[in-house]
Parts: C-alpha cells; structure tokens; sequence
C-alpha cells in the first residue's frame, strides 16, 4: 500500500504502451511511474476546469468555462490563436502541450470549499489531471490550492482577490494571475483623491469574511496615506440580502464617502440599496456624496443595472483596454476578436484570467520540457511576459502572485448595451501597486516548496 | 452472531461484502468507454460515500428512531471538522488522536444543544436545532475567523507546530496517517480494460462505517431503541406510565451527534481541510434527505440515501457538452445535437434539477424510500404476497 | 434617539416583507398542516413574474444600424421595442417604466394558477403523508422550480427597477424637527410597507368576515367536523393555496427593485420565514405577523454599530437567538395553538 496517486487513465496507456499483459492482474509499482502525479501518457494530456456551475457565482463560473474551451481549442491548433499570436514567449506552436493534444474535464465547485475540493479530487484522482484551474472566490482557490500542494498537482487560480491566497495561504504549487485586494486600494487611492479630494470622511461597509476584512484594510490604508479619514467600518453578514439597516445610518455618521467592500450578490444589493437611499443625490459636509466599489465585475454591473452609473472600482482586465490605451495591452484585442467571434459578446475579466492562467501554464510546461510540477514551478518563478492583454507582467518568485498594471473603472452612464457597463478611467501602472513579500497584509504564510505528488 | 440476530448478522455481512467490493462495485465499466464517466470507485467519492453513510446512520437513530426531526445536525458535523483539524495542526497528523476528539467534542456540543432543544418537540425543536447550527455557522463564517479560518477554512501547513511529529522532510506536505500509512496511498488491480482502485484511507473509513453500523443495529434492538421507538409512536401515554422520556431523547440525540462528529473527522482525516459551509442549513438539510430518501427507520436505508445523493453530485455535475456529444458522436449530426440538447439541462450544471426531479419521484413513486424500491423489486423477483416488514423488523413508513 | 428612530422604521419595513411570506406559509400549514418548502420559491417566482413582465414589455426586434459598429467592429444591432412603435417612445418608456407595479397585474392569476395546478397535481395526495415526505417533495419541487428559472434567466441578479417618481428617499427628520438628512427612507420601501400592510389587512378581513373565510378558520380548527357537516372542504383548501401562493407572489414582485431577483432568492428567505412562522406559533395567523416585525425590529437594531461594538458578530445570530429565548420562554411561540406540528 504505498504506491499513491495513480490514475487509471494515465495506467492504461502505460500498461498497454508497455504491453503487460491483459488477461493477467497487473499490479503496478512507483518504479514504472514518471515520479510525478498524473504523468500525462499517450498523446494527450488533462487539464482540469474547476468552475462554479451552480449558486450565485454559476454565471461567472461559464464565462470562465467558455475562456477555457476556447485557451484548449487555441492550444490544439484550433480558431484563430487568441493570444497566442501575440503572447511574448513563442513557445507555443498549436500543436498542444509538448506535442500532446490537451483535454479537460469539467467540474462544479458549487463556491463552496468543500465541495470545490471533491470535485478537484475526482478530477486528480479519476480523470489524471495534471493541473487544476478555475473558481470564483478566495474561500475555494485557498482550499483548491492547498489540495494540489498536497497532490502534487499545479494550481492556476481563476478569480480569487483576497490577499489570503498569495498571503498567509500561499502554496508553492499555486499560482495567481488575478490581481488582489492590496492592489486594488493602492490603485484606486490616488484616483480616488484626485476625482473626490484629499479631504473626505469614508464609512466602509465589510463583507464579513476574509476577503472583506482584506479589502476594507487595503483600501483604508491606502486612502489614508491620501488624507481621508475613516469615520466608521460595519461589517455586515455574507447571507443578508437587504442592507437598509446598514445603509440608513451612513448619513447621520457625517461620512461622504461609502465604500462597499463586498462583491457579488452582496455587492449588488448593497449598492442598489444605497441608491435606493438617495445617498448619491445628497451633498454633505459641502461636497457631493459618493459611494465606491473596490472590486468590480462586468457581471455585477449588470446585476446592479442603472445603479452602477458613476461608481468607481477596480477591474484586473477590461476588453476595452489596447483600444482606448494602446498597443501597451496588445492581446486584449486579440482576445476579445476570437472569444467575441466564437460566443457573441466580449469577454468578462474572469474569463480573461482564466484563459491566461492556462496559456501561461501551457507555455511553462513547454519552456521547462515537462509536466513535472517542479518543472512548472521553476518556468513560472519570476516569468516575465507581455502580450497577454496587462502589459509587461511578472510572476513572482517570492509569493506567485502577478504583478501588473490595475484598471480603474466607472459605471459608464449612457452604455450601448448589457456588455458595455463600465469605462476605463484610468490604470494605475504596475509599479505602484507593488508591495513588498513580506508586507504586513501578506505575512504569515511561506510557499514551502513544490510538490511533485508520488 | 456478535449478538445479533440471523436477519441482522447476515445484513451486516452484506453491507460488509459491499464495503470490501466497493472498488469493483462502482467501477463497472471499462477504462475510456463512454460509460466510464459513471465510474465512481476513485477514492475521494468511496471515501465520501462511507462518510455520509455514516452521517445519515447516526442521523437516522435520532430521526428514525424517535422522530425527532434535526435541522442542525451539520453543526455537529462541523465541530467535529474543526476538532479534528486543531489535533492535526497541534498535535499529529496521524488520524486516531482527531478523530476521537472530533467525536468527544462533537458528543459534548450535541450535549449542549440536545439539552436545550429536546425542551420542545415536533417543529418546534427543529427549529431550534436549526438555530443553533445557523449561529455556528454564521460565527465559523465571521467573528470566529482566528479558529475556524472563516472563508478559506483551515488546512495544515508544513508551519504548524504539531508537536508529536518530527520535523518534515522538504518538498513534503503534512499528510494524515496511521501510524505512517498514508491515507491517500492507493494500489490498483488491472482486469483487462477494467482498473480498481484500492484506497488506504476508504477501507478505514469503511472499516469504522461497519463498526459504526453495527452499534447502530445493536441499538435499533436494544432496550433503548424500543423505548425511542415509544417516544415516536406516542411520547404523551408514554409520560402518563410514568416514563421520563427525555433522558433516552437526549441519548438518542448525542449519540447521533457522536455519529456526526465521527463524519466530519473522518472528512478531515481523508481531505484534510474545513470550511464553514460545512455547517450551513443546506448541508444539515442534506442529511435529513439522504435519511429519508433512502428510507428513515431502516437500518439500511439512510447508507443508501448518502450514497445516492453523493453520488449524483459527484458523477452528474461533470458531464458536460462535451461528454454529451462524445457520448453520441454515433449518430448523425442532426441527431446528436438534439440528444445533446435534451440531454444537456439535466447535467453538468443542471444537476440540481435531476436531483430536484429525483427527490419528488421517489417520495411520490416511493413513500418508504430507496429502500421500499428494494423490496419491491425483491418481491417482484420472489413472486411472493409483499412482506409488510423491512428488513430490520420495522415498519417502513417513515417517522413524522 | 434618530438612529434609533431610523431603525425602528427600517425593521417595520424589513419585518412587513418577513410578514407577508410568513403569512402565505402559515395559511398552508394552517389550512392544509402541509409543511411548503417551495413557499420560498413562490416568493422567486414573484419576483420573476415582475422580471417576465418587464422582458415582454420590451420585448424588442432588432434593426442594424450601419453608422455604429459593435466591439467586434460588426455593424450595430440595435434593439427597438415594439412598445415604442404601438404606443410612441414617450408612452412606451413610461409604461415599461411602470413596470414592476403593472406587473402585479400579470403575477396574480400566474401565482394563483400555479398555487392550483400546485395542490392539485401534487400537495393533494401528500395531505396524509408524514410531514417528513411533504418537507422532502416539496423541497424537490423548490430545487426544479429555481432551477428552471436559472436555465431561462441564469444565475446573475437581473435589475428590475421601480418606477422613476420612487427614486430617492423621504426626509422624516425634517418633518420631525431632526436635522435633515438623518431619518430619510426610500420611497419604494415605503409604498412596499403601505402594500404589506394592505394585503395582511385584506387576508384577515377576508378570513374574518367572509363566510368562505368563517369555513376555512373552521376548518383549520376542525376538518373533519367541517367535512360531516357536507362542505366541501377541499375545494375550499384548493383555494386557500391558490391565495398563499399569490400572497408570496405579490411578495416578490414587489420586492423584485428592493433586491435584484435572481434564481436562489427563495431559498435565502425560505429558513428565515420558517423561523418567523414558528416564533410566530404554528397554526396563527397574528402570529406569524408579529414575528416578523418583532424579528425585523430587532434585526435593524443589531445591525447598529454601536451594538457591534459592544457584540461583535449579534447581527449574524440575533434572529436565531431571539428564536431560542422565544421558543424557550413560550413553548408554542408567540401565539401558537396546543397540539399543531408538536408531534
């Protein structure tokens, strides 16, 4: 009992490449194995597509599912490339991953860790992947992350924000294209002072969970070093649904600023709430009042409908960017063109990441000549890469976190239709959004070292 | 046999084959057929599916036998979790020491809980059990963070003190164990196309199933399960012989609360994290429908519930299109794509509502659960009068 | 004391939404002693009705606009409604305008058919059946019917907003002598607590002082003694559940701009009505009311920040707290009868 981690998949093509024999119980040993998980036999290769389908986040999780489909059409030969074509490393040639043509499966994370990890499980340990991708919230990547580490399988998460993930949970097998709640404060905090003023009193209402308390923290921090002043924070249970009694008393605090760390659902009936109030109409302590959404999605957009008009937030990706900002975010265009030819409408920042997420692995196993997780690992340390619709990235070493330029978004007031919600205010260069390793919202948690499973 | 009855022993015996056989039982298909994406012997659902059933048996003593309807059961479950991960992180990976706190702590919250709830009966009570594990939840989720690691939960990291285990090795994650056995270590038999999974941690898990079944029959046919079975059928006349019922109710309760924490220790020990939606209504409701799907009251009933239900989540939820149209590549283009798009909302991310459908035609079709269907098919087969009794000597119209 | 103020009127306003679906829930446990776990998504349903209506108000036929390209720099598809061509723009836009409370309009012969084809097709042959099948059919039923609405509108929010002229907030603290700006609640939010307050006035009025009302209330006391006196009792129930049904519907539609509907809103306040009915007491009408506005009140005060700072976390638990001391102090709750659903 101590071979681990075998798949049958992977144990089929092995047996017959080897032709053991069929009539006779094979029983097989770690010594015939590749001495890592999932070792991809034959001429193709699993990936594994871990995405809400059901719950609030099921709409996010097929846009995501859609990125996907079309990251493996693109890496089999498929379409028209996406960003392929203008991807800075010219690994990739269509010919799927090291010449073997990739397939996935598919699962439901149901945004519940639990859940989310039993689905990874089957697809480990019946299916063979050798990566797992996709989700839509830091409960689920953290859980996903620490499963693959343990797996010894590589980790791409989808949209996952909370500082947690390349914090105090980072995991070496994980890897974060997604941006995150530091980035989103020390991004908006200088727009912010430049559009409201340097001298504004913010009340903050929190999510309250982890990726609520690190945003909240991210954002005070940073308009804090910018002069505004913190009248209250109220954290506020992820299952409300009506936040009046919440949002009724923001006028009597004196604040004239609300800043809305919650995201989804919360997100949308928070801010619908506070329209509802009138509080966007009302002038106090002489300036107009305004109310701002660290973290923005295209699909919250259009859940919060003509309430939105205005709001500023912080977006990873927007389809908009290499038109409006130039050549800098070469691939956006590129991107958007295939993924609008094949489904009808542009991409959500979700789907963006995640097709990246898989570009990029696609292109490390590639560069290091294996699957082999540590392989993959080594690549991606300090990777530095353009033409993936950001501008110049790097991936880390220290945390695996990305590190790019951030969007600054408002909800555009006369939108052409439901995809055309938000507008490029401006972005806030990679430069300043940057932070130390060892920053104190990020402490607590080391990467240990990769894992390559058996 | 170990002090059972003929009937008993020999469903004991069968759970057992279909434990031990379960590898075989639920790999019917051959490796890359289309059918193979029905497989479910990989060891993550095996475990899970033991798991449950052990869940749903202790459940069952509570709700089958005295009719007590818990809604809060998933709290005990979830306590039990975070027992269990604190030993892991404190003390040892090894899987013993958590799993017997996850049940001691488990049995004491229940304690706590059955204390208070068993004060009232019928809704009444579910109610409150529902409140408590609402509040659990809600704290888990929010202000209780610094123990239970709210929304990202809590896994070991190679960080952790544990100060029974050495130092790890680099490159290596902390692993549960027993006494050194890996509870992922797998070996696999080859039978021509077809390959089984032999899984370290599911037989355990298995193992302690059977034992936690068998003290389940043990009590269906002790004293106590007669005097629970009284408070069902009428709690009232009960009281007027002057029988002070809450005592055995508040057994019943913390037993099946041990039960629950038993479950989620073993979900640490096999998947080594937790999360709070662990203790979320809609995972106590699942409990109570996996009990009653499979047939409350029956011994057996509330292991086949947990089964199906899991299994349903696990298999359904991964079709998608593109097994779909692989599945029916067969048939001419026209064709496929009609199968492909009547087929097409009833998985992958539709199978909510084949679960949704099931659940309504096996309570209509079936009003005693998976387990009237055994029968019915048995007795279709025996061609005999049908046998009022279930297996287990009850009735199987299922408690109120 | 205006923060106080503030949160009393928000909690009436919270609890009248509570009220109004604890009421239909306890009309059916009441009338019918069926446990309605689908009750949360006739409440869905609703809102989806609004949702509905509003979609085929603007239901649109595409014209291609060649002076406007789309993102894929393809000429323009626009939508034009085909209300703006019956009615003319200015018309039309005022009517989809209107949307939400025309759509009350459409949503009650929809809930009421849907309560019917409900008890008929399938709560009829469960009424002698353990509560524990009905809890578990019906909660099948809650799952196809969200998941139905999920495969035709999806799981995103859908904005559906009230009527311009509701937009904005009413200053109480100017009328009250406060300084302005500090008590204000929306208009919507108002007319919703006035809509509450009329349909739980008209339900009652119609149990009390209607003679098909008089035999329901006997029914529910007494249904077989009903029955022997040669009513049809049935028929009667059928109705009933027909009105529980359009009272969860109403429920909805009207709260469909408070909240933007989406598929598992039922589900959210399914737990929640059933702990209001059952502190409320099983079987009473009053009481399932009362409930919710005292649950609703004590909400709003939780959430203040001032208590947060003395409890951190109350707002999480204060419902179910509040539940325990309530069920713990008065064994059938607020003002249930003796003997329903204590078995």
């Amino acid at each position: 009992m101590s071979f681990s981690n075998l798949t049958r998949r992977g144990l089929i093509k092995t047996s017959a490449a080897a032709g053991a024999g069929l009539a006779l119980p094979t029983y097989l040993s770690a010594a015939s194995h590749a001495g890592y998980t999932n070792a991809p036999q034959g001429d193709t290769v699993t990936l594994g597509f871990n995405v809400p389908q059901s719950g609030p986040y099921a709409d996010e999780g097929a846009d995501e599912l859609r990125a996907f489909e079309l990251a493996v059409e693109h890496l089999n030969g498929g379409g028209d490339g996406g960003m392929m074509q203008t991807f800075s490393s010219k690994a990739l040639n269509g010919t799927g991953i090291l010449g073997k043509k990739v397939e996935y499966v598919t699962g439901d994370t149901q945004t519940k860790s639990d859940a989310a990890r039993a689905s990874a499980k089957s697809m480990i340990e019946k299916d063979g992947a050798v990566m797992i991708s996709g989700g839509s919230s830091s409960g689920v990547a953290v859980a996903v992350q620490a499963l693959c580490q343990e797996a010894g399988v590589i980790f791409m998460a989808g949209l996952t924000h909370a500082n947690d993930t390349t914090g105090k949970d980072k995991r070496a097998n994980g890897f974060r294209h997604f941006f995150n709640s530091y980035m989103s404060g020390a991004a908006l905090a200088p727009i912010l002072a430049n559009e409201y003023g340097k001298d504004r009193k913010a009340y903050h209402l929190t999510a309250d969970y982890n990726w609520g308390y690190t945003t909240e923290e991210a954002v005070r921090s940073s308009t804090e070093a910018f002069g505004w002043e913190t009248v209250n924070a109220v954290k506020t249970p992820l299952t409300q649904t009506d936040f009046s009694a919440y949002i009724a008393p923001v006028l009597q605090s004196g604040a004239d600023v609300l800043v809305l760390n919650h995201y989804g659902g919360n997100m949308v009936n928070s801010l619908t709430n506070a329209v509802q109030f009138g509080l966007r109409d009302k002038m106090v302590n002489g300036k107009k009042f305004e109310i701002v959404v660290p973290l923005y999605s295209e699909l919250m957009a259009r859940g919060a409908g003509a309430n939105i008009k205005g709001i500023l937030g912080s977006q990873n990706w927007d389809w908009k960017l290499e038109d409006q900002l130039g050549s800098r975010y070469s691939g956006t265009n590129a991107f958007v063109q295939s993924f609008g030819t094949k489904y009808g409408f542009p991409p959500s920042q979700a789907a963006h990441t995640c097709y990246v997420q898989t570009m990029l692995y696609a292109d490390a196993v590639t560069r290091a000549g294996s699957f082999n997780p540590c392989a993959v690992v080594e690549a991606l340390e300090g990777f530095e890469f353009d033409g993936m619709g950001n501008g110049p990235t790097l991936y880390r070493a220290d945390d695996h976190q990305c590190f790019k330029d951030v969007v600054v978004v408002k909800g555009k007031e006369n939108p052409e239709n439901e995809y055309d919600l938000v507008e490029i205010v401006e972005v806030t260069p990679a430069d300043q959004v940057t932070y130390a390793p060892d920053h104190e919202q990020f402490a607590g948690g080391s990467l240990g070292s990769c894992n390559a499973g058996a | 046999m170990f002090g059972l009855s003929k009937r008993d022993a020999g469903l004991l015996f069968v759970v057992a084959l279909l434990c031990l056989f379960a590898p075989f039982i639920l790999n019917p298909f051959p490796e890359g057929s289309a059918m193979a994406q029905f497989n479910g012997g990989y060891p993550d659902l095996m475990q899970r599916l033991v798991i449950f059933g052990i869940f749903a048996i202790g459940f069952n003593i509570l709700f089958g036998l005295t009719g007590y309807l818990s809604f809060g059961h998933a709290a005990f479950l979830g306590v039990g979790s975070y027992a269990a991960i604190w030993m892991m992180k404190l003390l040892t990976m090894n899987v013993i020491p958590a799993i017997m706190v996850s049940v001691l702590v488990a049995g004491l919250f229940s304690l706590l809980v059955g204390w208070i709830s068993l004060r009232r009966s019928g809704i009444y009570f579910s109610i409150l059990t529902l409140a408590f594990a609402q509040m659990s939840y809600a704290l888990a989720y929010s202000v209780l963070t610094p123990i239970t690691g709210g929304e990202t939960g809590l896994q070991p990291k190679h960080t952790d003190p544990r100060i029974l285990d050495g130092a790890l090795p680099a490159g290596q994650s902390p692993r549960a164990n027993l006494f050194g056995l890996d509870m992922k270590a797998s070996t696999q038999l080859q039978l021509g196309d077809w390959v089984f999974t032999f899984n370290a941690g599911y037989y355990i898990a298995a193992a302690i199933m059977l034992v936690a079944f068998y003290l389940s029959i043990r009590i269906f046919r002790s004293p106590l399960g007669m005097m629970l079975r009284a408070v069902k059928s009428n709690q009232q006349r009960m009281n007027y012989t002057g029988l002070n019922s809450k005592p055995y109710t508040l057994a019943a309760f913390v037993i099946s609360g041990m039960y629950a924490g038993l479950a989620g220790g073993l979900l640490v020990a096999m998947d080594t994290q937790v999360g709070a939606e662990r203790m979320f209504w809609t995972a106590s409701g699942e409990v109570v429908l996996m009990t009653i799907l499979g047939g409350a009251g029956t011994l057996i009933g509330p292991i086949l519930g947990a089964g199906f239900i899991k299994y349903m989540e696990n298999i359904v939820s991964k079709i998608n299109d593109n097994v779909l149209h692989g599945w029916f590549s067969f048939m001419p283009d026209g064709i496929e794509n009609f199968m492909v798009t009547i087929i097409h909302p009833f998985v992958g991310k539709g199978w909510h509502l084949t679960l949704g459908l099931l659940f309504m035609l096996v309570v209509i079709f079936l009003p005693g659960g998976l387990v009237e269907g055994g029968q019915r098919i048995g007795n279709l087969f025996k061609r005999k009068k049908a046998d009022p009794k279930s297996p287990d000597g009850t009735t199987t119209t299922p408690a109120e | 004391m205006d923060a106080i103020l503030l949160q009393i009127l928000n909690g009436l306003d919270k609890g009248s939404a509570y009220a109004l679906i604890a009421l239909g829930l306890t009309l059916i446990f009441g009338t019918l002693g069926v446990v309605n776990f689908a009750h949360g998504a006739l409440f869905m349903i609703g809102a989806f009705c609004a949702v509905t209506f509003s979609k085929l108000l603007t239901l649109s036929h595409t014209i291609i606009d060649d002076t406007r390209k789309d993102f894929l720099g393809n000429p323009m598809k626009v939508d034009v409604p085909y209300i703006h061509e019956f009615v003319g723009q200015t018309t039309g836009d005022a009517i989809i305008d209107w949307a939400v409370p025309l759509s009350i309009l459409f949503a009650v012969p929809v809930m009421i058919a849907i309560g019917f084809i409900m008890e008929r097709g399938l709560i009829k042959h469960f009424y002698k059946r353990p509560h524990a099948d009905q809890i578990l059919v019906t909660f099948g039923l809650a799952i196809v019917l969200q998941e139905v609405i999920k495969f035709f509108y999806g799981a995103n929010p859908i904005p559906t907003p009230a009527p311009a002229v509701f937009a904005g907030s009413f200053d109480f603290g100017a009328m009250l002598g406060f300084d302005p700006n500090t008590i204000i609640y929306p208009y919507w939010r108002l007319v919703y607590f006035g809509f509450a307050a009329v349909i739980i006035g008209a339900v009652f009025a119609f149990l009390q002082f209607t003679t098909f009302g008089m035999v329901v209330r006997a029914g529910m006391a007494d249904r077989e003694t009903v029955g022997l006196l040669g009513i049809n009792i049935d028929k009667r129930f059928t109705i009933m559940f027909g009105i529980a049904a359009a009272v969860a519907g109403l429920a909805g539609v009207m709260y469909a701009p408070i909240n933007s509907p989406n598929y598992h809103m039922g589900m959210d306040f399914l737990v929640l009505s059933f702990v209001v009915v059952v502190v409320g007491g099983m079987g009473s009408l009053p009481g399932a009311v009362l409930a919710g506005f005292l649950l609703g009140i004590l909400e709003s005060f939780a959430s203040m920040s001032a208590i947060l700072e003395l409890i951190p976390g109350i707002n999480q638990i204060i419902i179910y707290l509040v539940a325990i001391i309530i069920l713990l102090t008065r064994p059938r709750g607020l003002m249930g009868r003796k003997g329903v659903m204590e078995e």
